[in-house]
Formats: structure tokens, C-alpha cells, sequence
């Protein structure tokens, strides 16, 4: 569903979502790697665990919500890539944990 | 023209849960309301249903907030079963979190004259210490020195609770007017007309519930509604797994995993701005209250104006110069839904206001100076 715009030629980092390996171009966000990765959806929601995908893409919706490197409720559009990014579903609610 | 049994003007907590009522009742309500450019404290509330504190000095009021908090216990399980929506009531009972010795006896002191003050009628609470109050609420701060309880408090979702009553209202055939102001009142007793743009309605009764708008509106029914804004300011935290099983005043959670936190009293007129110095005082307490907190985001913030009368109080009147004319006056639309559902809008459609609402006139504003 998703190409490439044919001048874009930047260098590519390799992340991994859901431990599925992928190149996104730098500067791109974690919602572009879920989408390029071809995962139809990267949360479960809080209430209802409906499964839901980025959407807006603009830190507006909270649909790309994910687990980005250990850390819960990130907005995956809002985020930029880095090498060996480990993204992940978010399952619903995040613990809250008591110190 | 259309004719009505009565017309509430204001479609917020107030008038929806009265016109909801009505309607309940038995009568055909209309339900005049402004639209979204309201300043619409139901919509940005905290949702407590609240009890403990309510009412120092005014035990007329404190009876009249725990009968609102004894009455939601009928009123969410009917509005579920009515409307299909679960407005996320629990009655845990609450506490109120003391940061320092002072504020912890201050508290003891507040809570001793609640009890006296209820008389016969029994207030019951209890100071908690540090260890008493951990035991309730995990993860509870060291700089939490002790906290008042009582088991009469509890919480909603104010947005479900906004929604039911407007769907049990119309669909008990309530007739829902959205986007009026009132261009002009015709006043007479037990006989009101309401223009509003091309319409005109028509009804023997009318309660004003305009929130804010009543300043204006009630002294055209020769009522007196003193209200001014004051502002509150709110945090939200993205949702987490279920930790804080009773609210506190300032920080509870809600059942979609929410933290709310507030909260401000801000006097500066119709400004529903946001000030990042109150925010910042209003997170340091929340994270001195439950250091835990400061691992989670905060996803929303907003500022909202509640409906202040001059002493902090409801005021609830008819008018004696217009009879059939009332008006309801309150800065807790949430706790006091199920008051104005199950005991004021039966009073509205009796035609008079019970006389233990006495002391609720605007009336009681105007004593003299003493010289």
C-alpha cells in the first residue's frame, strides 16, 4: 500500500517492530515503520482492546499509540527512528507501577 | 408556539438532570440549550461525587449533598437500564489527602464541626494517618502526613452522565432545543413565552439552569441568580492499569484508567486560559501525593469555569413575584445530578419548592449591612 516517493533516496535505519526487521528512511517516524513494516494495526485499546493503526499521523489522534523501546504509550508518529529501535504493540492500558 | 409543561433553559449537568426528571415524571419538558460555544463546566469537571466538606457551616447543605450521594445509588443504575450507558458511578467512600501537619489539623478540625453540625442526623468519617491512608491508596507519597475519609464520597464519569440524561430525557419525550440564546422573555405567573430566533414555546413552568447565563436571565423572572465564574484547572494522565480504587479530592482515576488531577480556584472572570504556573503547582502536589505519578504522560490539560454563587452555595428559588418560575444555582453538577433528577425537578412538577430549600433562596443575600 505504501511506496516511496521515487527522489527519495536518504539512507535507511534498521528498526524492528514487533521483532520484524525493516529499513525506514531517516528522520522518518515509528508510525512509517509500522506502516512500512505492513502491520495493519499497532495497539489494542485502552477500553474496548478494538485493535487500531496510525492514523492522523500528526500527534493528534493517539491511534499509533506503542510500546517504543521498553517505553509504554509512545506516539509512534511523533517519534523518530533511531538504529535498532525496538517497537512494539501496545496491549490495552499500561501498567502503573508503584515505586 | 408551541406549549410545554415546562421549559428548563441550560442543557448542561444542571438543567439536563432536572428536565431529565421531569420527563421521567411523567411531564413534557422542553430543554433550551446554547450550543457548544457554551462555557460548559459539565464538560470540563472532575467528576467527583463528593460529600465530605460540603456544607461547613450550611448543615442544610451538607443534607442536601448527601442526599444527592445517597440518591445516586438509584440514579446510575436507572439511567443504565433507560439509556444503555453505565456512567461509571462508584460510592468506595474518599479521602482527603493532608500534606503537612497544619493542613492534617486544620482537616480535624473541619471535619469534628461537619459531624456536630449534622446533629441527629450522623456524619461519619474518620481522620486517617499515614499508614491508615496507604492502606487505601497504594503508592501513597511519605509528604502525605494523614487524610480525612468518609465512606459517603465516590465519582462518575461526568461525560456519560451528560449523555444519559439527555438520552433519557428525550427518549421519555423531552423536546431537546439546541443552538438558542433567549431573545426575549414574555413573563407572567405560571405563564412564560420564549422567543428564540424563529421560535416561540410556550409553558406554565420554567427553570433557569443556565449555568453562568442565569446572572442575566433571572432577574427578567424577578429572581436573583449572583453567580460568577471562577476556574478550575485539570491534568489527565494516559490510561494505566487500575491503582487508585477510592478518589481523592485531587487525584483519582477513572475507570478507563485516566488519572485526573486538579485541581485550581482561580478568580479571573470569563477566562478559560491556561496558566502553566498553576499547572506546575497543581502536578507537584499530585507527585508529592503519589510519587508513581510522575512516570506517567500527561495527555491532557484543560481550564473550565465553574458556577459560583457569592458564599459558595446552591441557590434554588421561585420566583414570588412569577410564580411557576424557578431557578438552580450550583457549582457541582455531578454530585448533586441526582438531587435535582430525584428530589428538585418533583418539586418543580408539584408546582412548589419543598420548605427546607428556604434557606437555598438568593434571598439570603439580601441582609443589610450591619451599620
Amino acid at each position: 500500500m505504501f511506496r516511496k516517493r521515487p527522489e527519495s533516496a536518504r539512507p535507511t535505519v534498521p528498526v524492528s517492530v514487533e521483532g520484524r526487521a525493516v529499513r525506514v528512511p531517516e528522520g522518518a517516524s515509528a508510525a512509517a515503520a509500522v506502516l512500512l513494516a505492513g502491520f495493519g494495526s499497532i495497539r489494542d485499546t485502552a477500553v474496548s482492546g478494538a485493535p487500531r493503526a496510525p492514523y492522523c499521523l500528526m500527534g493528534v489522534c493517539f491511534d499509533c499509540l506503542a510500546e517504543i523501546d521498553g517505553e509504554p504509550n509512545r506516539q509512534s508518529c511523533m517519534v523518530t527512528v533511531a538504529p535498532g529501535m525496538a517497537i512494539r504493540r501496545q496491549r490495552g492500558k499500561r501498567a502503573a507501577t508503584v515505586a | 408556539m408551541k406549549s410545554y409543561d415546562a421549559i428548563v433553559i441550560g442543557g448542561g449537568l444542571v438543567g439536563a438532570a432536572i428536565a431529565y426528571g421531569l420527563a421521567r415524571d411523567g411531564l413534557k419538558p422542553a430543554l433550551i440549550d446554547e450550543g457548544d460555544v457554551a462555557f460548559r463546566a459539565s464538560r470540563g469537571n472532575f467528576g467527583l461525587v463528593w460529600v465530605q466538606s460540603k456544607g461547613i457551616g450550611a448543615p442544610h447543605y451538607q443534607r442536601w449533598t448527601r442526599l444527592s450521594s445517597e440518591q445516586w445509588l438509584r440514579l446510575a443504575p436507572e439511567l443504565a437500564a433507560r439509556t444503555g450507558i453505565d456512567v461509571g458511578h462508584e460510592r468506595p467512600g474518599g479521602l482527603h489527602l493532608c500534606l503537612s501537619e497544619a493542613e492534617f489539623a486544620e482537616r480535624r478540625a473541619r471535619m469534628e464541626q461537619m459531624r456536630q453540625e449534622a446533629g441527629n442526623f450522623g456524619f461519619e468519617y474518620r481522620m486517617l494517618d499515614h499508614d491508615e491512608a496507604a492502606a487505601m491508596l497504594p503508592g501513597l507519597g511519605s509528604a502525605v502526613v494523614g487524610a480525612s475519609w468518609t465512606p459517603y464520597d465516590g465519582h462518575a464519569n461526568s461525560l456519560y452522565l451528560l449523555h444519559a440524561l439527555h438520552k433519557g430525557f428525550v427518549e421519555r419525550g423531552g423536546t431537546y432545543l439546541p443552538n438558542r440564546m433567549i431573545d426575549y422573555a414574555g413573563v407572567a405567573p405560571r405563564e412564560f413565552r420564549l422567543g428564540s430566533g424563529a421560535d416561540e414555546v410556550a409553558a406554565p413552568k420554567i427553570v433557569l439552569a443556565a449555568g453562568l447565563g442565569n446572572a442575566k436571565l433571572a432577574p427578567l423572572f424577578s429572581l436573583a441568580a449572583p453567580v460568577r465564574p471562577q476556574r478550575g484547572q485539570i491534568l489527565v494522565t494516559e490510561r494505566a492499569g487500575r491503582l487508585l480504587e477510592r478518589p481523592t479530592t485531587t487525584v483519582r482515576q477513572t475507570v478507563e484508567g485516566g488519572i485526573m488531577i486538579g485541581d485550581s480556584q482561580e478568580d479571573v472572570g470569563f477566562d478559560t486560559t491556561q496558566r502553566p504556573d498553576v499547572m506546575q503547582a497543581i502536578a507537584e502536589r499530585a507527585v508529592r501525593s503519589f510519587p508513581w505519578l510522575a512516570g506517567l504522560q500527561v495527555v491532557r490539560a484543560w481550564a473550565a469555569l465553574r458556577v459560583m454563587p457569592p458564599d459558595g452555595l446552591p441557590i434554588y428559588d421561585e420566583s414570588e413575584k412569577f410564580p411557576g418560575a424557578f431557578t438552580a444555582n450550583c457549582h457541582s453538577g455531578v454530585t448533586l445530578a441526582a438531587a435535582h433528577a430525584n428530589a428538585f425537578a418533583p418539586m418543580v412538577a408539584a408546582g412548589e419548592l419543598a420548605p427546607e430549600m428556604a434557606a437555598f433562596s438568593a434571598r439570603r443575600f439580601d441582609v443589610p449591612q450591619a451599620a
